[in-house]
């Protein structure tokens, strides 16, 4: 590469940084910020959360901290309602899951507009495995939907959370194949994760990677994953879809803003969960617990919502859990 | 052999200058967070947590950057101790129990004996823990995994029961007293069904996060104790002098093994219920000085600084964080707030914690273990050469030390959560546990209700939920049932005294 390359190249990038230097420099956190987790400690939200602490404090993408504030409250209430009543929206953002749809549609008392908050970034979906204990034998969702039908409701589902994620996949296979799971709600994918490997319930729908410990050593089995295709983690796992039903399920690993957040602080937050997605890290991270999905921001993430809100209304619907 | 040989590679790893040094910093931290009120292990483990990338790049191990963190959670169950001892405001959650009789000691003229103790436990506490964690870390995790629901339910059980008798004979007030404090701990949102509960006064702001633990222990231990001593010295407004020769510490050594039973019981608990998911290092520490008093000849002197009453709760305490590092590394998941901090560490350096670590991570486990040693050693010994140091708070005059726990209060309750409601509720809390004090009611009980309650309440309902709703789930069960007979028996123990006495007393009036 000649020099006078190598100078334009650097003339260029300066000017690149530049502009965006310019574009955003309306906004600058001036204390540290606020990183609610919509989960308890422990969980895939929450280790996470973490990790995306992690990166921009090593490669000091922001000039001041995220402090990473747990927020497991009554399904995502509490860490809703902490956003909706945030005295300083410019510094208050949140990881949320799906029970960013659900939990305001259950309890419309709190009060909350998902379409208020801020749409900063959608970091991944996380998708979702049907999983036994390996002593259960039973190696094929065939076999799990016969095990499952002839011992009625003594079969135990655990999952995080009531009338989340894991209770609507259980709702869909209950309605679905006929079946009477008892579902049990936990505090965390980590806790379901371990009661399986500890025959204390019969199946879960963790994410892989609340179960990969267990996986990987060999205590329990995937069966199925709700995708639309076959995880290239699991490729031997079919996918729901194959069995002739028309059903994948995600959960959206989203980063918003709280209400009434200012749109140069939206647009430094969109630009700095970007830089965070590009990383390496968060590269290695997604295929390493087999998440899929693009980053989506703005507008686009917004219409996501709008389209999950809907979906997830006639599920509780369906399920009686609104009306 | 071949552990014997992995370990002796660990602690030697441990020893190398890179790892000594992070080890030495991090118990020093650890110390100082542990003794600030407000600031325990979590918040130092968390603080310090993108820092250690930082080691991870220098050192290029994936174990320096743990043992920095470990050192940190280890320092800080030392550190827990000398605010408890000193100033009577716990330093952290874990040594709330250790106020109960570390405080009264000190003001009894003993502070360095507390100290002493208080350290020395720790130190038999942890090396108890370690060494069954080294030889039986696998087959521990099997233990952790066969404890269901209806188990962990029991336990709490067993542990309300074994502190209906911590208030000596007024067993109603105890149960008033417990009682407060689950009301307290059911504030906020229902983990089931996802309800607001007691959100009193329409407010989500108050009390929509529910009543944090902390806030009601510094309440009660740094305000309350606070207004109390002012109440109660008004005439003589000055401290008992601790005077600090070496001999009065060396005599302080001497007499430890006085408090063997405590250290001993607190060693053993608090490892069990350290490596049970859920439970941790505050429930174990509470636990342990619970049981230690219930088997004490001496239930009395319980309270008033007795030497077994504040060994317990310290080794219980750093016996129970090393306990929680074993399902932590083990299954995945955590046993207390700070090893779930670690815990999105070890994901952050690219670790798969879960029953393979062990096999496929011999370079990260075996160095850290070593360290757990090294750690524990240079915590003893720092934390008995700087008891001088420590006593030096104690002479202050008590106008000038009780306007510093005020503010210690007020801003260790403010950095714990950031919140500013929570320091008006410390002041209430504080200034009912002043008039609940003068009504003689028993507090400890409500600060153990609000540490257990949340534990125990979604173990219940999920027990019950898979039950249809029977409660001989609890007895059914070959773990649950004799915990929870053995919990029925002890409560029904002192009830039954409580009423043997009033017929008697009934028939001789």
């Amino acid at each position: 590469m000649s020099c006078v390359k190598k100078f334009t190249l650097g003339m260029i990038a300066l000017f690149a940084s530049l502009a965006v230097g310019v574009a955003h420099a309306e906004f600058e956190p001036t204390k540290p910020i606020d990183f609610v987790i919509m989960a308890g400690k422990g969980g895939g939200a929450d280790k996470m959360a973490r990790l995306m602490q992690s990166i921009v404090e090593k490669e000091e993408l922001a000039s001041r901290p995220l402090v990473p504030v747990n927020k497991s409250g009554g399904s995502g209430a509490e860490a809703l309602v902490s956003l909706n009543s945030a005295t300083d929206p410019d510094h208050t953002i949140m990881v949320t899951l799906n029970s960013f749809f659900t939990t305001p549609l259950r309890q419309p008392g709190l009060e909350i507009d998902i379409m208020s908050f801020a749409p900063i970034g959608r970091m991944a979906e996380d998708t979702f495995v049907l999983w036994v204990h390996k002593n259960e034998g039973v190696n094929s969702f065939e076999e799990f939907l016969a095990e499952a039908k002839a011992r009625g409701s003594d079969w135990i589902m655990g999952g995080t959370g009531s009338a989340q994620e894991d209770q609507i996949i259980t709702d869909f296979l209950n309605d679905t194949f006929g079946l009477e799971i008892k579902y049990i709600p936990y505090k965390g994918g980590g806790a379901v994760a371990k009661d399986l490997a500890g025959e204390q319930i019969d199946s879960s729908v963790n994410n892989p990677s609340e179960a990969l410990g267990f996986y990987e050593s060999g205590d329990v089995i995937p069966l199925v994953a709700f995708t639309s295709e076959r995880l290239p983690m699991f490729p031997d796992v079919p996918t729901l879809a194959e069995t002739g039903e028309d059903f994948a399920y995600y959960m959206q690993r989203a980063v918003v803003g709280a209400p009434g957040m200012s749109d140069e602080a939206l647009a430094y937050y969109t630009d700095l969960f970007a830089k965070v997605y590009d990383s390496a890290e968060w590269q290695q991270y997604k295929s390493d617990k087999s998440l899929l999905g693009d980053y989506t921001s703005g507008d686009d993430l917004s219409n996501y919502w709008q389209v999950q809100r809907e979906r997830h209304e006639v599920i509780l619907k369906a399920s009686g859990a609104i009306n | 052999m071949e552990i014997v040989t992995l370990l002796l590679d660990g602690v030697w790893a441990a020893l190398q200058p890179t790892n000594l040094g992070l080890a030495f910093l991090g118990v020093i931290i650890g110390l100082f967070v542990g003794a600030m009120p407000g600031l325990g292990s979590v918040n130092g483990v968390a603080i310090l947590l993108p820092f250690t990338f930082v080691i991870q790049e220098i050192t290029g191990t994936i174990s320096s950057p743990m043992i920095f963190l470990a050192a940190i959670y280890y320092g800080a169950m030392y550190g827990g101790a000398i605010s408890s001892i000193t100033l009577g405001i716990p330093g952290a959650s874990t040594a709330v129990a250790t106020t109960f009789d570390g405080r009264p000691m000190a003001l009894s003229g003993n502070a360095e004996k507390a100290l002493v103790i208080a350290a020395i436990a720790s130190f038999a506490g942890g090396t108890v823990s370690n060494l069954i964690l080294t030889g039986t870390a696998p087959l521990l995790a099997s233990v952790a995994l066969k404890f269901g629901n209806p188990e962990i339910f029991a336990l709490m059980l067993l542990a309300f029961a074994t502190f209906i008798g911590l208030s000596g004979d007024d067993i109603p007030k105890t149960i008033i007293s417990i009682c407060f404090g689950l009301v307290m701990s059911a504030v906020g949102f229902d983990i089931i069904s996802g309800a607001p509960r007691l959100l009193l006064f329409d407010s989500t702001q108050w009390f929509s996060r529910g009543i944090q633990f902390l806030v009601l222990a510094i309440g009660v231990y740094g305000i309350g104790e606070m207004l109390w001593t002012i109440n109660s010295s008004r005439d003589s407004l000055k401290m008992t002098e601790a005077n600090i020769t070496l001999d009065r510490v060396w005599n302080a050594i001497k007499s430890f093994p006085e408090a063997w039973r405590g250290t001993t019981i607190g060693s053993f608990l608090g490892f069990f219920v350290g490596i049970l998911p859920a439970a941790g290092a505050t429930p174990g520490s509470l636990m342990a000085y619970g049981v230690t008093k219930m088997v004490s000849k001496n239930q009395e002197e319980f309270g008033k600084g007795r030497a077994d009453g504040v060994a317990a709760p310290e080794a219980a305490n750093n016996s129970a964080s090393t306990g929680a590092m074993l399902p932590m590394m083990t299954l995945g998941i955590p046993g207390s707030p700070t090893t779930a901090v670690l815990l999105a560490g070890m994901v952050i350096w690219g670790l798969q914690p879960g029953p393979l670590l062990f096999t496929n991570q011999p370079e990260f486990v075996w160095p850290l273990i070593g360290s757990f040693y090294i750690s524990n050693v240079i915590a003893v010994t720092v934390n008995l050469a700087c008891i001088p140091l420590f006593l030096k708070v104690l002479r202050m005059p008590f106008s000038i030390l009780a306007p510093l726990i005020f503010v210690l209060s007020v801003v260790g309750t403010y950095a714990a959560y950031q919140n500013i409601y929570d320091v008006w509720l410390m002041l209430i809390f504080g200034i009912g546990a002043f008039l609940l004090r003068i009504l003689d009611y028993p507090l400890a009980p409500a600060v153990l209700a609000i540490v257990l309650g949340p534990i125990a309440e979604p173990k219940l309902r999920q027990s019950l939920l898979l039950s249809d709703g029977s409660w001989m789930i609890f007895l059914e069960r070959p773990i649950a049932g004799p915990i929870t007979i053995a919990a029925i028996i002890l409560l029904l123990l002192p009830l039954y005294g409580f009423i043997r006495k009033r017929m008697r007393s009934g028939k001789t009036s």
